[in-house]
């Protein structure tokens, strides 16, 4: 069943349309990725479905309609985004940070236990929990990101560029964290990348965007194997 | 040195009032970045509602919480009604919304109480049960009780739920509102908080200078040099830095000193206050304990 239908959709940057209509689904439980170069829209299509831009046409999540709500309301549905530049509180510490994650979550023994498990996925957290957030590396930045969506117990992640500006070894790694979690939690993941390579990879299925609007969807494998989507979207 | 042990301790005392004033506007600060201008006078209009209290025969603690709780509802419902709609306007915009709300806080005032000078009652009594030379019994209550407040307030921000929401919204609003936070709302509740601690400081500060609706023009300056001296990004540093003015002003002020220099400083007491903000902003601009920012362009 279609977890998240996004149908027609629009988004504005003020008088800017930054998203001409575009339509996907994504089913529970599966890892959809969104391509494209830059200013395709990768990056609006993710905050077009937390309502952080004005949108236009239907975002259903679980059946319901998010358009038009407050970004607090969505993200309460169990939709977690890991933001572009992910977001950290650089001032609070790793572990505060965690606990923000919680915030619609009052249950504080589950959420300890939760804390746990992050710190399982990524050991380096735990090393540096009392550290301030902005004092740790991008990778780990990365992976607090990552972590503290973790936290909302969320039915659906939205990632926005987990590899940019890390080294290709950091990238492995993150990725890798990422296909236990969908493994272990089943946890749905919608994911924009520039990097096709990686991203096909984890994905079940994948869409180009080009200037805000779909240029072609499929399953990950088929789009990676066709030569001529490879040599015209994906530039390798 | 006793002289200099009681201009001291008054110093903190009248510092500690000053403190109270600089948090409140580090508090909006941090969110907002912007300066509450309307700060003092809604302290003022406070203590007008505590002296209302004591007017209907209330004891002067009850009168005292009841005042600090009603600045806790008003200043929330300040931050919904007339901040909210100018957020997104540019800084102009705002800060003239801020002056307005001083002006209307400081005419209303006195069209309800008047312009007339009325004498406010200490929280303390006069017999604390021991004597001290060096400091007066309200001035050892003033310390006391904001230290107490300020405490409290700092276990709220560091050890709560809502006290790690509100400081993650005022850092980075979009990063809080994608962990669920109400960022509309904490900042509203910032208003409330700020607005409860002036009171507290105008409540403080009105047995010393007397009540009338302009009563906080001066004490609202020693916060702003305050808050600046310890730096504005750093709610620690505007205490320490309230603290500061205090004892500095009671120092600068005192004959002894204007004997030494020739001339009367204790008219230019207030003066000191702007000396400090304009050289605290030439040479010193992030403070004494706040943090350099640096802004990419």
């Amino acid at each position: 069943m279609a977890l998240l239908e996004v149908k027609g959709l629009k988004a504005y940057y003020r008088q800017v349309q930054a998203l001409h209509g575009i339509d996907f689904v994504l089913d529970e439980g599966s890892i959809t990725t969104v391509l494209g170069a830059n200013g395709a829209g990768k990056t609006t299509t993710l905050r077009a479905i937390c309502q952080m831009v004005r949108t236009e046409g239907e975002i259903r999540f679980d059946g319901k309609d998010v358009s038009g709500m407050a970004t607090e309301k969505v993200v309460q549905l169990g939709i977690a985004h890991v933001p572009e530049g992910r977001g950290t509180f650089v001032r609070q510490s790793v572990e505060e940070n965690l606990q923000l994650g919680a915030y619609t979550r009052n249950n504080k023994a589950e959420i300890q236990a939760d804390i746990e498990r992050v710190y399982d996925y990524f050991p380096r957290l735990r090393e540096r929990q009392k550290q301030q957030a902005g004092t740790l590396s991008g990778g780990e930045q990365q992976m607090l990101a990552i972590g503290r969506a973790l936290m909302l117990r969320p039915r659906l992640m939205l990632l926005d560029e987990p590899s940019f500006g890390l080294a290709p070894l950091i990238v492995q790694e993150i990725y890798g964290i990422m296909r236990r979690i969908r493994e272990h939690e089943g946890t749905s993941m919608l994911l924009v990348e520039q990097n096709a390579n990686i991203a096909l990879d984890l994905a079940d299925h994948a869409y180009l965007l080009e200037t805000g609007e779909v240029v072609m969807s499929g399953e990950s494998h088929v789009i990676r194997d066709d030569e001529n989507v490879r040599r015209s979207y994906l530039g390798y | 040195m006793d002289l200099f042990l009681q201009l001291t301790l008054a110093g903190l005392a009248i510092g500690s009032i000053y403190s109270c004033v600089a948090l409140a506007v580090v508090m909006i600060y941090q969110a907002t970045d912007h300066f509450n201008f309307a700060q003092g006078e809604m302290a003022m209009f406070s203590t007008f509602i505590a002296w209302t209290f004591l007017g209907l025969g209330l004891p002067v603690w009850v009168a005292f919480i009841l005042a600090v709780a009603a600045s806790f509802v008003a200043g929330v419902i300040i931050e919904r009604v007339v901040v909210r709609p100018v957020e997104n306007a540019p800084v102009l915009n705002q800060i003239i919304v801020f002056i307005g709300l001083l002006v209307i806080f400081n005419n209303v005032a006195g069209w309800i109480w008047e312009f007339t000078i009325k004498p406010f009652p200490s929280l303390f009594p006069e017999d604390l049960g021991f004597k001290s030379d060096l400091i007066g019994p309200h001035h050892m209550g003033v310390i006391a009780l904001t230290l107490a407040v300020l405490l409290l307030i700092f276990l709220f921000f560091k050890f709560t739920r809502v006290g790690l929401a509100m400081r993650a919204a005022a850092a980075n609003p979009d990063s809080a509102r994608l962990v669920g936070i109400s960022v509309g709302w904490m900042l509203a509740l910032g208003w409330g908080l700020a607005a409860a601690i002036g009171a507290v400081g105008g409540i403080l500060v009105a047995p010393i200078v007397y009540l009338e609706p302009n009563m906080m023009s001066g004490v609202l300056l020693y916060g702003f040099a305050g808050a600046l001296l310890g730096g504005v990004s750093s709610p620690v540093g505007a205490v320490i830095g309230g603290m500061m003015v205090g004892v500095l002003e009671n120092w600068v002020g005192h004959p002894a000193v204007s004997g030494v220099v020739g001339f009367n400083l204790n008219e230019l007491k207030l003066t000191f206050a702007l000396v400090l903000i304009i050289g605290v902003l030439m040479f010193k601009p992030n403070g004494l304990f706040g943090l350099t920012v640096v802004k990419r362009v």
